[in-house]
């Protein structure tokens, strides 16, 4: 090519693009925005429609009756669901009591003290604890934890029953074997969430915490544990939106009686577990089914809260902190750990 | 050297302290792993005694006792649920992840977007199946109560999310320099989205959704209240449908050694289905030069 055409194909202006071409951006960007707004839409839906239905139960017995009274009778059409939410409420307690120091503990193990070469088979190896379903943790409850543990428990409550809490006769399901089973299923994300947030304390203040001669506990003291708190808390209460959430691991080993238990041996019940159970013979009685869904709607509304508190708090660490770690991590950042164990 | 001289030892109080300590990190540690070894053990000493070729080539009989046949409806209606699944979740809910990252950006609604994926990450799975539960299946949408497709929809909600998120920071990865180059040289900003953007993320836009997929073959809530259970293996989506899950759930119930058994021998299957999908999302990723 000679260089005066060379030079005219440089300096000759760009092509316009013919109107369909320029027409396929535009189309492309608001087709994306409408999945976008579907999201939202979806949601709005999703929670008006519920509430709709559970109208009828919230309307018999009033919110704050449906969700305070402790009565729930289905042979006798009375739907108070605070046997089922303070069911909920202690095998998630139980369940972070258990669960969070070990989880804690494993990930300071795994950041702080595991050799290199350990490191990522432990890992991993905790990480599993996610892929397991909660079906399968259910079966294990129920065929294996809860033979093995009904004498243990007993011993434990005769010998401790000056406790709160504890003592009387240990029922083969309950409330202790739900939460343990529940700890268990909630370790991994909140390790996964710790380890994370561990792995952005400065090294600085690591090395000057040991250069002043502090042992390595003494550092995690500290160091790593002060700077990490507010994540740490983060982590345990999404911990927390999960152990709510459950169903059928719950189902399976709490007893499914809908009364207070008064130790923490006895049977219960949870939100979760009574929508399970009962959705089949509600099918033909619209204030029984109405009471299920207000009860899934109750439970709705507290993993928003918790889950909306975790992220407040976690936000903020990340602020103070002003690096590293974000909202967006918890739940992005650690799929492997978190998106197997969401269940 | 006078260097060790000046430093004062560290006091016995102390180094018991710091032995103490670290003790109880590594004993929390191996507590951690006690239940993984408990369940892998139960898993494989009650679960391979079940499996037999029968196991994954019978439906299951329905019948109390005599013959209770394996499991193959379960399988296949696991995997017929979860693939259709994975059909509607996946590209909606990288379309999402494309927006957020190509187009919302810090932008108000991308940020309300952002949150309201967030929420649905929290939401129970057994919320999803009421949803689907008292929209499609009451209503006899598609002319079935329970069917298939329904649970189907109820996973794909699931899915969403972890989709989602995991594929917004996977395209928030691709460098800025690549759009830039593609745009320099007169490229059609969707043109640039999915030949260059889109392209470069693929491996880890498949491990997110891997994982998706993986968690929400083990989910039993949401299957519960959408497809209910049947015996029969069936390729129509528009019936009810066995699951792995369901299937355990259901022989978990009885009081019967054989069914109990079906149950162990179903959920190894189900762990085996799940692990491999997950290893296979962790070689992808591995593989893939970001992330």
């Amino acid at each position: 090519m000679e260089a005066s055409a060379i030079k005219a194909r440089l300096t000759a202006p760009l092509g316009e693009r013919s109107g369909r071409a320029r027409a396929a951006d535009p189309a492309f960007k608001w087709l994306l925005t409408g999945l976008a707004a579907l999201i939202l839409v979806l949601i709005a839906f999703f929670f008006f429609f519920l509430a709709g239905k559970a109208e009828p139960a919230f309307s018999k017995f009033g919110v704050l009756g449906f969700i305070f009274d402790n009565d729930w009778n289905v042979s006798k059409s009375i739907y108070g669901a605070l046997p089922l939410l303070v069911g909920t409420l202690i095998t998630s307690v139980l369940a972070l009591v258990i669960g969070v120091p070990v989880a804690v503990a494993t990930a300071l193990f795994v950041t702080e003290m595991c050799p290199a070469r350990f490191k990522s088979p432990l890992t991993v190896l905790i990480e599993l604890l996610a892929a397991v379903p909660s079906v399968v943790y259910g079966l294990w409850g129920i065929f294996v934890l809860v033979p093995f543990l009904k004498e243990p428990s007993q011993w434990f409550a005769d010998t401790f029953d000056f406790l709160p809490f504890v003592g009387g006769t240990v029922a083969g399901p309950n409330y202790f074997i739900a939460g343990l089973i529940l700890a268990i299923m909630i370790l991994p994300i909140v390790s996964a969430i710790s380890r994370e947030v561990m792995a952005t304390v400065p090294t600085d203040h690591k090395e000057a915490a040991l250069a002043l001669g502090a042992t390595r506990w003494e550092m995690i003291k500290t160091a790593v544990l002060p700077y990490s708190r507010r994540g740490i808390t983060g982590a345990a209460m999404l911990g927390l939106g999960r152990a709510i959430g459950e169903t059928i691991a719950v189902v399976l080993v709490i007893g499914n009686s809908p009364t207070i238990g008064k130790q923490i041996f006895d049977q219960g019940y949870s939100l979760a577990a009574v929508i399970a159970n009962e959705f089949g013979e509600a099918a033909n009685d619209p204030l029984h089914s109405s009471a299920l869904i207000a009860a899934g709607l109750v439970l709705f509304v507290l993993t928003l809260v918790v889950n909306a508190l975790a992220r407040w708090v976690v936000t903020r660490a990340e602020k103070k902190n002003g690096k590293a770690f974000t909202g967006s991590t918890i739940t992005a950042q650690t799929p492997i750990a978190t998106v197997v164990s969401e269940s | 050297m006078s260097t060790t001289a000046i430093l004062p030892t560290i006091s016995k109080r102390r180094r018991r302290a710091d032995m103490l300590a670290r003790g109880t990190l590594g004993f929390f540690t191996a507590i951690a792993l006690v239940p993984l070894g408990l369940i892998i053990y139960y898993l494989l000493s009650k679960g391979l005694g079940a499996w037999s070729w029968d196991f994954f080539t019978t439906d299951p009989t329905g019948s109390f006792l005599g013959t209770q046949g394996g499991i193959k409806s379960a399988i296949l209606g696991t995997l017929e649920m979860v693939a259709l699944a994975t059909i509607i979740a996946v590209p909606i809910g990288i379309g999402v992840a494309i927006y957020l990252v190509e187009f919302g950006q810090t932008s108000r609604f991308a940020a309300i977007v952002r949150y309201f994926v967030d929420v649905m990450t929290g939401v129970p799975s057994i919320v999803f199946g009421l949803f689907i539960y008292t929209t499609l299946v009451v209503a006899g949408t598609g002319g079935s109560s329970f069917a298939g497709w329904k649970g189907s929809l109820a996973l794909a909600l699931l899915m969403l999310p972890v989709i989602t998120r995991s594929g917004e920071v996977v395209l928030q990865l691709v460098p800025q320099s690549l759009r830039e180059a593609a745009l320099a040289l007169g490229t059609p900003r969707w043109v640039v989205t999915m030949k260059v953007v889109v392209r470069t993320a693929i491996p880890g836009l498949v491990t997110g959704s891997l994982l998706a997929v993986a968690r929400a073959m083990g989910e039993t809530a949401p299957l519960l209240f959408t497809v209910a259970v049947v015996n029969g293996t069936t390729f129509n989506l528009n019936e009810r449908m066995n699951s792995l899950p369901i299937q355990i759930f259901q022989d978990v119930g009885q009081a019967n050694d054989q069914l109990v058994e079906r149950a162990w021998g179903a959920a190894l299957t189900l762990v085996v289905l799940i692990l491999i999908l997950t290893l296979v999302a962790r070689l992808i990723s591995r593989r893939s030069q970001f992330s």
